[in-house]
């Protein structure tokens, strides 16, 4: 999807250091040289087009509670209907077909470690497919807010 | 007070002196659904918790120093603006070289996220995870090589998973029930 300047120099800007004060927007609007009304508008725009998923926080996820990283074989001509069985389990926030005899690979959060063996257990159980279990050990680099490389796109 | 069952992860909701504890839970469960987009985000997330503006923009910044808020901004979602060869490129690497290499390939332009996670043998060998979010598999697959070449990777297993379809994409759930 091609953006015009406006929305790609707000991308570049605000994916990182959002104003915290009671206008952030006005104050985005100054440095970008928009009015605050255009600022939420293309916001809008740009969420509902999918170019964002949201404005807002991103959480650490080992201080914001446990999430782990899962993969399950599914049969080739069911990866539709196994996908939508994780994306209904509580706290699955990504899901992904992948390349490989593991193809799909879901994310789930929950409040504690507990409930997401739990979750993952339950979940298990429905699907009656063998799952790949893989908590982070340690991380190295965890930041999607990488810049943009605009030419290369499409 | 009736609390949540709670793991040790709850314990900053109680260090923002006199806020009520709830109030902050029900911020945090706003907060995962992104700032609101009216004029101002914070009185309207004041209003539906219950808390004052000021207290919102607080526990907002404090989160923010104590890293419980790792990024605020816009999250963009890649794949949409034509990111579309994501790889999840995943190595078998001996125990006393993941952390080394991890930091190393970390530090490669084209890595957006790398981390160690367990080997589940014997169907998973794989014990270090690097993504490559790439515009074409052809210019992944050219990134990768030189990422190979110049870490001395050669003899060192691994498989590229591209990912064809999202399925689901959207920010973590850790306070919300769904």
């Amino acid at each position: 999807m091609r953006l015009d300047a406006a929305d790609r120099q707000l991308i570049d800007s605000y994916q990182r250091n959002l104003p915290v004060c009671e206008r952030p927007y006005e104050e985005m609007a100054r440095t970008l040289g928009l009015t605050e009304e255009e600022v939420i508008q293309r916001l809008s725009a740009l969420q509902e087009q999918q170019v964002l998923s949201r404005v807002g926080p991103v959480f650490e996820h080992s201080q914001a509670g446990a999430s782990l990283l899962a993969a399950v074989a599914a049969p080739e001509e069911q990866m539709d209907l196994v996908a939508a069985r994780i994306n209904r389990a509580p706290g699955v926030n990504h899901n992904y077909a992948r390349e490989h005899t593991y193809n799909l690979w879901f994310v789930m959060t929950a409040p504690d470690e507990d409930t997401l063996e739990e979750r993952l257990d339950e979940l298990e159980h429905q699907l009656k497919l063998p799952m790949l279990r893989l908590p982070m050990v340690e991380g190295y680099h965890i930041d999607l807010g990488f810049d943009i490389d605009w030419e290369a796109l499409p | 007070m009736n609390l949540p069952a709670t793991g040790p992860n709850y314990s900053y909701l109680f260090d923002t002196g006199s806020m009520s504890a709830w109030g902050l839970l029900r911020l945090r469960e706003q907060l995962e659904n992104g700032l609101p987009l009216t004029p101002r985000p914070y009185q309207t997330l004041a209003e539906r918790t219950g808390l004052s503006e000021q207290q919102v923009m607080n526990a907002v910044s404090q989160w923010q120093q104590q890293g419980l808020i790792k990024r605020l901004g816009l999250v963009v979602k890649h794949r949409t603006l034509g990111y579309r060869a994501n790889a999840m490129v995943v190595w078998n690497v001996p125990d006393d070289r993941v952390s080394t290499l991890g930091e190393a390939m970390a530090a490669a332009a084209c890595v957006t996220l790398c981390y160690q996670r367990p080997r589940r043998l014997p169907d998973w060998p794989y014990n270090l995870f690097c993504m490559i979010h790439g515009v074409s598999r052809e210019r992944v697959l050219n990134q990768l090589a030189s990422l190979i070449e110049q870490h001395e990777l050669n003899d060192v297993d691994h498989a590229i998973l591209f990912s064809n379809k999202a399925y689901l994409q959207r920010g973590g759930r850790y306070v919300s029930n769904c």
